[in-house]
């Protein structure tokens, strides 16, 4: 038995203040009467705020990486950057989920509450630096948005979709434990610096658990994220939720899932390289081309998006794969995740804010004449939708040249020359939503409504859609954070 | 001035900026007004770009260098030499023009036009003077937005269609440009282009980037047979885009040719020389007879664009089967040369031809663009059936028109490697003639066709204007295309220097 040694308490501030946080908001709500409801909702988006900041102070004061608690915890340049990430993101999430669930009679306190425990539970996630709190931060993540997807009580979809992303959810779960498992009967270990070294010493004798170990363990991190083979929830679960818990659903567990794929592929298991990167090869062409070319089909906005992420994550793991073989690879994963995070969200945002209580403006359809009805929020679509389809000036192109720069380095030209064949496909589903706001006269049915947004929801919307195209003109600072955290 | 350039590319920009603020119709004299100012004062910004022009010298001018990305070292570098300077000046020219005839013809979501056009005529200039490829690249894909809703937004009945075929078709051409540039930068680790130049590279890997650079810039001319798309986004543009795409977007693709293909993979250019040869001819013939049987005056505008833009590719790519057979620079230079010129040329006549099928149809009761349609023109229209005349002259080749000299240097120049090549070459002038005057005699001549033509008036002050500017462009290059060939001298011959490869750069 070691010596017990005290962790250092300091470095994990951030999630006991957000958690801390969490349960006296809990106990706040119940006092407080349904019109004073913006009070916990105040409440929420402050303390994101505040642990937003607690996080920039812990990036000046730890420059290098530090392991605590018996070495389950590590507090390194990914883990703030993610973090920072993930608070940014999931502000502007909540903003944009305010009217939505009012009008839809979603119970509001509690919405926000189950989401800052996701948040906590993605904090962990980006931490986590042993599989059992990488299993905990997933978990806490998780088990939220399923309860945020069924609040919509009165909506069978999202019932559906609730249940759908629980089972599945359970399913990935279970074969991630099963690869856990298996790699501690190997190793012994379950940290990730302890993996690492054992495995370098097992490499010979036991390959092949191992393998069997990765595989198990790749199947879960690819449920998580949504990528093919294990997709098919993705369209399900992301038409079926009110959008605003889409919106949150495809923004920030999306980078938290990235540092863990770090944690695990790259740190724990440099000794099987060779292994994961065939898979992600073939996971990766799968999810582009099935992605984009279902996404084709699609006549509801939302599942075209969900088919579009998986698409995205195709991508994402293209940065990953040819990370061992260039300098740049991983911090261009990063940065793709990053910037299609904030495009996705925007993009979701504006289904939310162009359907109301009546009914849900979710078909392509809808967005006839949106430049007619309202020029600013059709503009900001446009710079959305190019961005995904990765045309500059937009973000999206410095995004996919990353990538695509990664790969050459890395000797995978064909692989970029099939990403860029893709992407193409994948450009005209964009360009037809583009096409149906400006090249269309309104439906008659929607002609005069009004779309009201508060103004926050306009200040969030016009900087997310701004975000698109500034950080095209000017990405130098997001690629060097990207670049600082996964140096 | 340092930053001439800059200003010369964000100065439309922010003009659009501003002329979308005016919001809606109710103020679309505000955006009209604004936008022709900036068109204005950037035309006149190309005096001193003219006037500060080192013509005796190849090397890039007014320069700007910024690092943009460090970590890709991507530079915001720019320069011009006086192939860029040239396109540049014109780029301006037909910007003004273009603004005007969107001032006159566009009634519906002005400010979004007037910005539309506006921005596509920064990136235009973006691409003409960036030294940096990723630069380049940027705003080379850049403009296919505006230029995609430009064509979606005010083109004619079956616009959709046309502007994702035109947007999907370039996007497709320049990806794997975009994996080249790659590729050269981890040869470098820079961007820079002149950098790329000096590369010895295995000629295999020469022949793989000569395809990559291929398929973007055929695209853009386009070159048979990746040039349907040109047909559907010419009819279905508005007479400006139209315009843009004819005057401007087609010479992108010539200026990659030389700018990144001859320079830059100089064997796999001498060897494959014959392809492109081979495609510029077809383009001539092949898509000259295609023309004639045009019922549709925008297609068959489109389609001599392409016919003509094979005269340019033919001039760039016969400079290898001269020095061969003369053994000289004489004829490639004038071969090159010729080239640019007939970039200029055609802008001038296809861009007029263009305007002019645009006030045809907004005054016809349907709109329509079908030659059948018209009959008579000339009894309802006089003044703009002279001016019609001449820039039909031009796209035949005239002498004394722009379009007489580009053809003549080429072709020149041609017979001195290769007989055939030229005879083929030389019956343009007859399938030139051939469409283009059959139709003016069908549109303009003859009895007044219909009550709908009866009542068709003839052009206002502002398209006077215009054609004015247009006529005047014609017969400067047609009269005295000196001040032109002046500034292209020392650049031509330098590139001529580049794209040799070494076996042959011994001759002199």
């Amino acid at each position: 038995m070691n010596q017990f040694i005290m962790p250092i308490f300091s470095v994990a501030i951030p999630e006991m203040f957000v958690l801390s946080m969490a349960c006296i908001i809990l106990l706040v709500d119940v006092f407080l009467k349904e019109r004073h409801r913006i009070v916990t909702y105040i409440l929420v988006q402050s303390t994101l705020v505040i642990a937003f900041l607690i996080t920039l102070t812990q990036y000046r004061e730890y420059p290098s990486p530090i392991v605590t608690f018996s070495g389950n915890y590590v507090l390194d340049k990914l883990a703030v950057l993610t973090k920072l990430f993930v608070f940014t993101v999931s502000f502007f999430a909540f903003i944009y989920a305010r009217n939505y669930i009012k009008d839809r009679n979603i119970a509001s306190g509690e919405y926000f509450i189950m989401g800052l425990f996701a948040v906590l539970g993605m904090q962990v996630m980006a931490s986590a630096y042993s599989f059992l709190t990488i299993f905990l931060g997933l978990e806490l993540n998780t088990l939220p948005l399923y309860t945020m997807i069924a609040m919509w009580k009165t909506s069978r979809a999202s019932t559906e979709a609730s249940m759908k992303y629980f089972v599945m959810g359970a399913l990935a779960t279970g074969l991630l434990l099963y690869g856990i498992s298996l790699l501690y009967g190997v190793t012994g270990s379950i940290e990730i610096l302890g993996i690492s070294n054992l495995m370098q010493q097992a490499m010979n004798q036991q390959q092949l658990v191992m393998v069997l170990a990765l595989v198990f363990i790749l199947a879960g991190i690819i449920f998580k994220f949504g990528a093919v083979p294990f997709h098919m929830w993705v369209p399900d679960v992301y038409q079926g939720a009110p959008t605003s818990v889409t919106l949150f659903i495809s923004s920030a567990p999306k980078i938290a899932a990235f540092a863990i794929t770090m944690r695990i592929l790259v740190e724990a298991m440099p000794t099987l390289t060779v292994s994961w990167q065939q898979v992600l090869i073939a996971v990766s062409i799968l999810s582009m081309f099935a992605g984009n070319v279902m996404a084709i089909a699609q006549t509801n906005i939302k599942r075209m998006l969900a088919y579009s992420s998986i698409a995205h994550i195709g991508y994402t793991l293209l940065g990953i794969l040819a990370g061992p073989h260039s300098s740049q690879g991983y911090s261009a994963a990063m940065f793709y995740i990053a910037t299609y995070v904030i495009v996705a969200a925007g993009a979701f945002a504006i289904i939310a804010i162009l359907s109301n209580k009546e009914i849900e403006l979710d078909k392509l359809d809808d967005y006839r004449g949106l430049n007619t009805r309202n020029p600013w929020l059709a503009f900001m679509m446009l710079l959305l939708m190019f961005s995904m389809a990765g045309v500059p000036p937009t973000v999206g192109f410095f995004a996919k040249l990353g990538l695509l720069e990664a790969l050459v380095e890395a000797h995978f030209v064909w692989l970029a020359a099939l990403a860029l064949l893709f992407a193409i496909i994948g450009a005209y589903y964009y360009l037809r939503v583009v096409m149906y706001m400006y090249f269309e006269e309104p439906k008659s049915s929607v002609a005069g409504a009004k779309i009201s947004m508060s103004p926050g929801v306009l200040a969030a919307i016009s900087v997310n859609g701004i975000a698109a195209l500034i950080l095209g003109l000017l990405p130098s600072g997001l690629i060097d954070m990207c670049r600082i955290s996964v140096a | 001035m340092h930053s001439l350039l800059s200003i010369l590319i964000w100065l439309p920009v922010v003009g659009a900026v501003l002329a979308l603020m005016t919001g809606g119709d109710k103020n679309a004299n505000i955006a009209r007004v604004i936008s022709c100012l900036v068109a204005i004062a950037n035309l006149l910004l190309c005096i001193p770009l003219y006037l500060g022009f080192d013509s005796s010298s190849y090397a890039m001018q007014f320069r700007e260098d910024h690092l943009w990305v460090p970590a890709y070292q991507i530079h915001y570098a720019l320069g011009v030499d006086g192939i860029s300077l040239a396109m540049i000046i014109l780029t301006n020219f037909t910007g003004l023009l273009v603004i005007l005839a969107g001032c006159n013809a566009i009634k519906i979501k002005v400010s979004q036009n007037m910005a539309a056009f506006l921005i596509m005529q920064g990136m235009m200039i973006g691409v003409f003077a960036a030294t940096d490829a990723i630069l380049f690249y940027v705003f080379w894909e850049g403009m296919l937005i505006p230029m995609y809703l430009s064509i979606g937004m005010w083109g004619s009945t079956n616009r959709s269609y046309a502007s994702i075929k035109f947007f999907l078709y370039t996007f497709l051409g320049s990806i794997l440009m975009l994996i080249a540039l790659l590729y050269l930068y981890n040869q470098t680790t820079v961007f820079e282009i002149q950098k790329f130049y000096g590369l010895k590279l295995d000629l295999h890997i020469q022949k793989f980037l000569f395809f990559a650079f291929f398929l973007a810039f055929a695209v853009k001319v386009p070159m048979f047979p990746v040039h349907t798309w040109l047909p559907d986004a010419h009819t279905e543009a508005p007479s400006g885009g139209s315009v843009v795409l004819a005057a401007l977007m087609l010479k992108l693709g010539i200026y990659g040719f030389l700018r990144f293909t001859m320079p830059i993979v100089p064997e796999a250019s001498a060897e494959l020389a014959w392809i492109m040869v081979l495609l510029s001819l077809i383009a001539i013939v092949y898509i000259g007879l295609i023309a004639i049987v045009q019922t549709d005056m925008k297609k068959l505008i489109a389609y001599s664009s392409i016919a003509h833009m094979g005269f340019a590719t033919l001039g760039c790519f016969m400079v290898y089967e001269i020095i061969r057979h003369t053994g000289t620079y004489r004829d490639a230079y004038m071969s090159l040369e010729g080239a640019v010129i007939q970039m200029i040329s055609h802008a001038f006549g296809s861009g007029a031809m263009f305007l002019g099928v645009g006030i045809m149809a907004d005054r016809y009761f349907n709109h329509s663009r079908l030659i059948k349609d018209y009959g008579g023109l000339a009894n309802r229209m006089p003044i703009f059936a002279a001016f019609f005349m001449l820039f039909a002259m031009s796209n035949v080749g005239l002498p004394g028109t722009a379009g007489f000299v580009g053809e003549f240097m080429v072709i020149m120049s041609a017979f001195q490697a290769h007989f055939w090549i030229a005879f083929i070459a030389s019956s343009t002038l007859i399938l030139a003639a051939s469409y283009t005057l059959w139709m003016y005699k069908r549109v303009f001549f003859g009895p007044v066709k219909s009550e709908h033509v009866e009542v068709m008036q003839d052009i206002n002050w502002i398209e006077i204007t215009n054609y004015i500017l247009l006529a005047a462009g014609v017969f400067f290059l047609g009269l005295y295309p000196e001040p032109v060939l002046n500034v292209l001298h020392a650049t031509v011959g330098h590139l001529l220097d580049q794209s040799l490869p070494a076996a042959m750069g011994e001759v002199k």
